[in-house]
């Protein structure tokens, strides 16, 4: 089909209708879970650390729109071997980078929220902030 | 299909008026417009209006002894004469401009609400109420010690009409409903409303943001203590909203805004308020967007409010047998064309509507996607949010087949 604009590229919508690491982990570090309520976008990630603090397992589960699903799927993608550190580093432009698309202002919550779940999550696991969940509509 | 050509309104002559239909997005295709629902498109004789107030009387009302301001103050207060007119009430004393729906809501919970709540009064509105009345009920209610009560609905998304008959009781001090759901579509029996709030001494607050531009209103025949509405979803400017009061309740509220305008006569002690309705239109009030709003009324007039409700009618019945012929789509309120409004909310399967809006956007069709400010109904339906496709005047059997294509495109985009 051809559409004006290609935000939905091939790699988003295999992402969204073929999630990878979908599902929960047996015995995960830390689980994390964050909503737009705006959009009514969720997503609940598992990870697992090594003693060295790497990433050496994750799994994502959730509802939303294709950019915050597809969005979540790709990063787990990319979370394995990352050191909490490199999680921290993460911002929007390499979400955006990731997807590969031009993401509208009013899309962009959607394209971060994964990225704010694992690292709020981590955050959390080391002690940094208390936090119940991730709300993007309350910052 | 099933299009009775004879109960749709000449579109084609009438789309000549909105030059904003001329556009072409994307790769080239003609605007699609449904959004009428949040707001309408603003026809040629509209904008012309307003040019001509700018361009050859631009001047304050009220107050001025030049011409200018004397041409100003004529058709500012004629503008109120016309909606007075056209809602079928007594006089320009009942009509008082607001910004919008939400602000004449606000005027009525704070002016009356404040004054006359108290613990042990209770606040009657519905399950399907906009967040203009259910957020501000909400904190007057709180504000006041009152109770808020709800009216839930049937499962086809009707006002539970037994549920109605139990919340309204002798504790009722305001029964406040949608008369027009901007989600469900639903027309909900707002005579009937006013009468129970009635036999218990209470007030009928009535919301007609989406009553008013689709179909004949008569705040009179209703009997309703308070009707609210805008401007910019009636073909008219962004800016302006519109309260009926009755003029005996109006006489004896008390201001909801002070300042200049609204006063008769000022001490540095004390002031009084000065007449109908301008005791409630304190300072400048949107002198252009009145004039704007004045025209919009002429034009639907001479439109006739049965035919818009007939051509309404007519592309919800359309609507509905299209997506009928669709088994992945779920369509939201009552199913009978003639007690709906010509909106439909839907949802396409499992696809976030923000999805389906952003290729609805790549085929030229404006949709709403999100809660359209009605998150607890959303909640109540168990769903986070909905698309909707709202018709108005301009709109044809066309623009739901283009619409259509693009459930079909988006389904096979995020299903197949
Ligand atoms: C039923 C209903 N009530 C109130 C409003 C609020 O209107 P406005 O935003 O013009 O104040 C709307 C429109 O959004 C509406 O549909």
């Amino acid at each position: 089909m051809d559409l004006g604009s290609d935000i939905y590229r091939q790699q988003i919508l295999d992402h969204y209708r073929n999630p990878r690491n979908h599902g929960s982990l047996e015995e995960p570090t830390f689980t994390h879970e964050g909503e737009n309520t705006m959009c009514g976008d969720l997503i609940e990630m598992d990870v697992e650390l090594d003693d060295d603090d790497v990433i050496t397992s994750v799994a994502f589960r959730g509802d939303g729109c294709a950019i915050s699903q597809a969005s979540a799927s790709m990063l787990t993608e990319r979370l394995i071997g990352m050191s909490l550190e490199e999680v921290d580093a993460l911002d929007r432009d390499d979400m955006i980078d990731m997807l590969g698309v031009e993401i509208s202002p009013m899309r962009v919550k959607c394209a971060v929220l994964a990225e704010k779940v694992v690292q709020d999550g981590a955050d959390i696991h080391r002690g940094k902030i208390d936090l119940d969940r991730t709300n993007l509509d309350d910052s | 299909m099933g299009v009775t050509g004879s109960a749709l309104l000449d579109v084609d002559r009438i789309r000549r008026d909105f030059p904003v239909l001329e556009r072409r997005l994307g790769d080239d295709r003609p605007l699609v417009y449904l959004d009428n629902s949040a707001t309408s498109l603003t026809p040629s004789p509209v904008v012309d209006a307003m040019a001509t107030y700018y361009n050859e009387y631009n001047a304050n009302v009220h107050r001025g002894l030049h011409q200018l301001s004397q041409e100003a103050s004529i058709a500012y207060e004629d503008a109120h004469d016309a909606v007075a007119e056209f809602i079928g009430a007594d006089g320009r004393e009942e009509v008082i401009f607001t910004k919008n729906t939400t602000e004449s809501l606000n005027l009525v919970a704070y002016s009356w609400g404040l004054e006359h709540l108290g613990p042990g009064d209770e606040v009657v509105i519905t399950e399907m109420e906009h967040h203009a009345a259910l957020v501000t009920w909400q904190q007057i209610a709180r504000r006041t010690g009152a109770t808020l009560r709800y009216i839930g609905l049937t499962d086809d998304g009707r006002l539970d009409m037994s549920s109605a008959s139990e919340r309204i009781g002798d504790d009722t001090a305001v029964v406040s409903a949608v008369h027009v759901s901007n989600t469900l579509g639903t027309v909900n029996p707002v005579d009937d409303l006013v009468d129970m709030a009635h036999e218990h001494d209470a007030i009928a607050v009535i919301d007609g943001a989406q009553a008013v531009p689709m179909r004949p209103v008569d705040v009179g025949s209703m009997d309703a203590d308070f009707y609210a509405f805008s401007g910019h979803k009636m073909l008219g400017p962004t800016g302006i909203g519109v309260l009926y009061g009755k003029e005996e309740l109006l006489q004896r509220l008390e201001p909801f805004l002070y300042g200049g305008s609204m006063i008769e006569k000022v001490t540095f002690d004390e002031s009084r308020w000065n007449e109908l309705p301008w005791k409630f239109e304190a300072g400048t009030p949107p002198i252009a967007e009145g004039i704007g709003l004045h025209r919009a009324v002429d034009y639907l007039e001479s439109i006739g409010m049965d035919r818009i409700q007939r051509h309404e009618e007519a592309l919800v019945s359309y609507a509905l047998e299209r997506f009928d012929a669709l088994d992945d789509v779920e369509v939201y309120g009552p199913r009978d064309p003639a007690t709906r409004g010509g909106l439909l909310a839907f949802n396409l399967e499992t696809v976030h509507p923000h999805d389906l809006a952003q290729v609805m956007n790549d085929f030229a069709v404006a949709i709403r996607a999100g809660d359209h400010c009605t998150q607890p109904l959303h909640d109540r339906l168990d769903i986070t949010a909905s698309a909707r496709a709202s018709f108005y005047v301009y709109n044809q059997p066309s623009d739901i087949d283009v619409l259509i294509d693009g459930i079909d495109a988006a389904r096979e985009l995020f299903i197949a």
